[in-house]
């Protein structure tokens, strides 16, 4: 976008330059000629010897500040040991997740995230949200998790957020994010004031608890022991947390990125078909 | 058929207690062994095969005489695992498996999922509008379907029998309608990234034309039917209560939410897919009560025959516009025609790959196969179901396959409000309650 003038201001400044040089100081050595231009451009920031670079999606350097970045992404086509020759068994490509906004987030953005901070501010819990990410239009709160319920109740409550109605919670496991492997991720609406906000709290594996909010939130019962099921977050308080989808006594939580998938036999000469994450797929 | 012994009990369960399997026609014996005991504390565990509990429902009762003193769902009876399984697929091959949640309503699903997945790509804006039109279009159809199937249902289980064979008979009609445009009666996998799998057929808005004339001779047969009905208002008034309150805090949708008077609907609060441009209503009722909703479910049929009346007229005038995306990194290669045997080949594009061009054979397959990426990030577009809020929310790690696909069904959130509408009244109110609610067991288990 922003790219395209750049490259154009550095040649048409290249070729001024040229100019100069070609009227009065054809008689300089070139070198000297090439400083002095190098010099002026000083303020584009873009030097005549180097072009901008090309912008094409490829080139661009990952967002500046804070990158969340979890796991990598290895090959191309989900095989190893091959004797792929291409290259491309190689590549490694980092998995970039939008970074968090910073301030003026847009819009009524601004008026909840300025809210919520006042609110907090006045319980002495300015630490309570993390980060703020906006991405396509929605903005997601990272709430520190022993502050959930606080920060859930207050965004119902508080009349300049009345967050009155939630959608429920959804888990997403991130088994490269070390620390921060499970994710809660619950959506709110305000009635009242017609927004949706996102509010999201993660647990490491190996200490896997989550405050409920069936308390703020009763319609949140179900939506816990389904995340429980799935993904075994405890949500701590929760009336009564027991499976709701697989039967009672399944081992495992099938939703999560490290649960074993079962493969399928087919007849014929004692083939099968391997499981879904061990087929050749593109990555 | 009487023991002391639970055999379905799991092990390690208390089976404590005289057991009965009712097997059908043994209820005399049954009241006469309860008789003979004082306790009149029964728990009745009803389903998961029950004609009256919306597929595979488990409602646990306890009863005292012919009152529900606690009431509970158990659910999970029809998990497939469709979340996981899209996590292995493709983001197009992923409305294949979407679609097949809540079976009543597919397009619902599928809109939801797509509408996520393409804000994720920022290409929310560059959708055709045709594309957009025929979204809105199968979405009312299948409101229409699907308030029908819940009507008909609903009356089936209080001994409607007549509700049901016409609310069958019309639904039907709609199916048609559906394999007419999707080659599909369900399980369409029509509305994809970017667009719709294709344009419509020949003949497709005169048949719609033809059904809409029909509806409207038929719609008030259903009025006339059980509007005014004594037996019908009967079981039906003041049955499955649930205030404006209950439903905030249980987060009920849809047509629940609205029989307490509150006009909550999506397609007017936070419009999608450009239902800004359509003229029709919010229904409301004040009742709070199944009859309410009854009466809600019907005069949302009407307002989704006028928008599908709207889109009509639309896409008269959109005749040979594109369908799907410009973008052709995501639009699908090919456009398939439907044969006399459904969804069939696309001899055009097949030609042209097989034949005139090596750079499309390449794009057709990378496409195909290894489906488009989609930049990190997630994303959550809900949408008004026949039901209520059905969202999904839709996480991306940059790959060609959804990192994470979870749908927050209606139906699974509704169907928590089963204790609430029927303890304290009678054992008979607690399948009107739950037809109320119109619960797809489908979506709920997902």
């Amino acid at each position: 976008m922003t790219d395209k003038p750049d490259e154009k201001a550095a040649g048409k400044a290249a070729d001024e330059s040229d100019d100069k040089t070609d009227a009065n100081e054809s008689a300089r050595p070139s070198e000297e000629r090439n400083l002095e231009a190098a010099k002026d451009e000083t303020g584009t920031g873009s030097a005549v010897e180097q072009p901008a670079p090309e912008q094409s999606p490829e080139n661009v350097p990952a967002p500046t500040g804070e990158v969340r970045a979890v796991g990598a992404r290895h090959g191309m086509f989900g095989v190893s040991g091959t004797g792929d020759t291409s290259g491309y068994g190689g590549l490694v490509s980092a998995t970039v997740f939008p970074a968090p906004s910073q301030k003026p987030y847009g819009g009524w953005f601004d008026e909840v995230a300025g809210a919520l901070e006042a609110r907090l501010e006045a319980t002495d819990l300015t630490a309570a949200v993390e980060s703020v990410v906006v991405h396509r239009g929605e903005i997601t709160f990272h709430v520190r998790r022993e502050d959930l319920p606080f920060v859930a109740q207050m965004l119902r409550d508080d009349e300049a957020l009345r967050f009155e109605f939630c959608s429920g919670v959804s888990g997403v496991h991130y088994p490269d994010d070390t620390g921060r492997e499970l994710h809660a991720v619950y959506h709110l609406t305000s009635m009242t004031h017609n927004r949706r906000i996102r509010l999201e709290v993660a647990a490491p594996d190996s200490d896997p608890h989550v405050p409920s909010l069936v308390s703020v939130y009763p319609t949140l019962d179900w939506h816990e022991r389904e995340t429980y099921d799935m993904f075994g977050l405890v949500f701590d308080g929760h009336p009564a947390l027991t499976r709701v989808l697989m039967p009672d006594d399944w081992p495992g939580h099938p939703q999560r990125k490290d649960y074993p998938l079962g493969g399928i036999p087919v007849e014929y000469k004692g083939g099968s078909i391997p499981p879904p994450d061990q087929r050749r797929s593109y990555n | 058929m009487s023991t002391d012994q639970d055999m379905y009990a799991a092990p390690g369960e208390t089976s404590q207690g005289r057991v009965f399997t009712v097997t059908g026609q043994d209820w005399d014996s049954i009241t006469q062994s309860i008789g003979e005991s004082a306790d009149e504390r029964v728990v009745v565990n009803m389903g998961p095969q029950h004609p009256s509990t919306h597929g595979v429902l488990r409602l646990i009762l306890e009863l005292e005489g012919e009152t529900v003193t606690e009431a509970r769902c158990g659910i999970g009876y029809l998990h497939t695992g469709i979340e996981k399984n899209m996590e292995y697929r493709s983001w197009v091959q992923g409305v294949t498996f979407c679609t097949r949640m809540d079976y009543l309503s597919p397009f619902y699903n599928e809109a939801t999922y797509v509408l996520g997945v393409e804000r994720l790509l920022d290409i929310e804006d560059d959708i055709p509008e045709k594309a957009q039109v025929m979204r809105v279009l199968l979405m009312e159809l299948n409101r229409l379907s699907s308030h029908l199937v819940a009507i008909a249902t609903g009356g089936m289980e209080i001994g409607a029998l007549t509700v049901m064979t016409i609310g069958f008979r019309e639904r039907e009609l709609v199916l048609d309608l559906f394999e007419l445009i999707t080659g599909l009666r369900m399980n369409h996998a029509f509305i994809r990234p970017g667009g719709v799998a294709q344009d419509l057929p020949p003949g497709a808005l005169d048949e719609i034309r033809d059904f809409i004339a029909l509806m409207k001779k038929r719609l008030p047969e259903y009025a006339a039917l059980c509007n005014a009905n004594p037996i019908f208002k009967g079981r039906l008034e003041g049955v499955g209560h649930l205030d404006l309150a209950g439903c905030m805090a249980l987060g009920l949708t849809g047509p629940v939410l609205r029989s307490t008077g509150y006009a909550w609907d999506l397609r007017k609060t936070q419009p999608y897919c450009g239902y800004e441009d359509y003229d029709f209503e919010v229904q409301t009722w004040d009742t709070a009560d199944s009859y309410g909703r009854f009466r809600i479910r019907l005069n949302e049929m009407w307002e989704s025959l006028k928008i599908v009346e709207q889109c009509a007229d639309r896409l008269a005038g959109l005749e040979g516009a594109p369908v799907m995306v410009g973008d052709k990194k995501i639009a699908w290669p090919s456009q398939l025609a439907i044969g006399s045997d459904g969804m069939g080949n696309s001899l055009d594009h097949i030609r042209h790959i097989m034949g005139e061009s090596m750079e499309a054979l390449i794009h057709h397959f990378k496409l195909v196969t290894e489906g488009f990426r989609v930049p990190a990030g997630q994303a959550y577009v809900p949408i008004e179901s026949p039901r209520g809020e059905l969202g999904a929310h839709v996480v991306s790690d940059g790959g060609t396959r959804p990192f994470r696909a979870h749908f927050r069904d209606p139906s699974f959130t509704n169907l928590q409000a089963t204790s609430v509408m029927s303890e304290g009244g009678m054992v008979a109110d607690v399948i009107v309650a739950i037809a109320s609610i119109d619960p797809v067991m489908g979506g709920v288990d997902r």
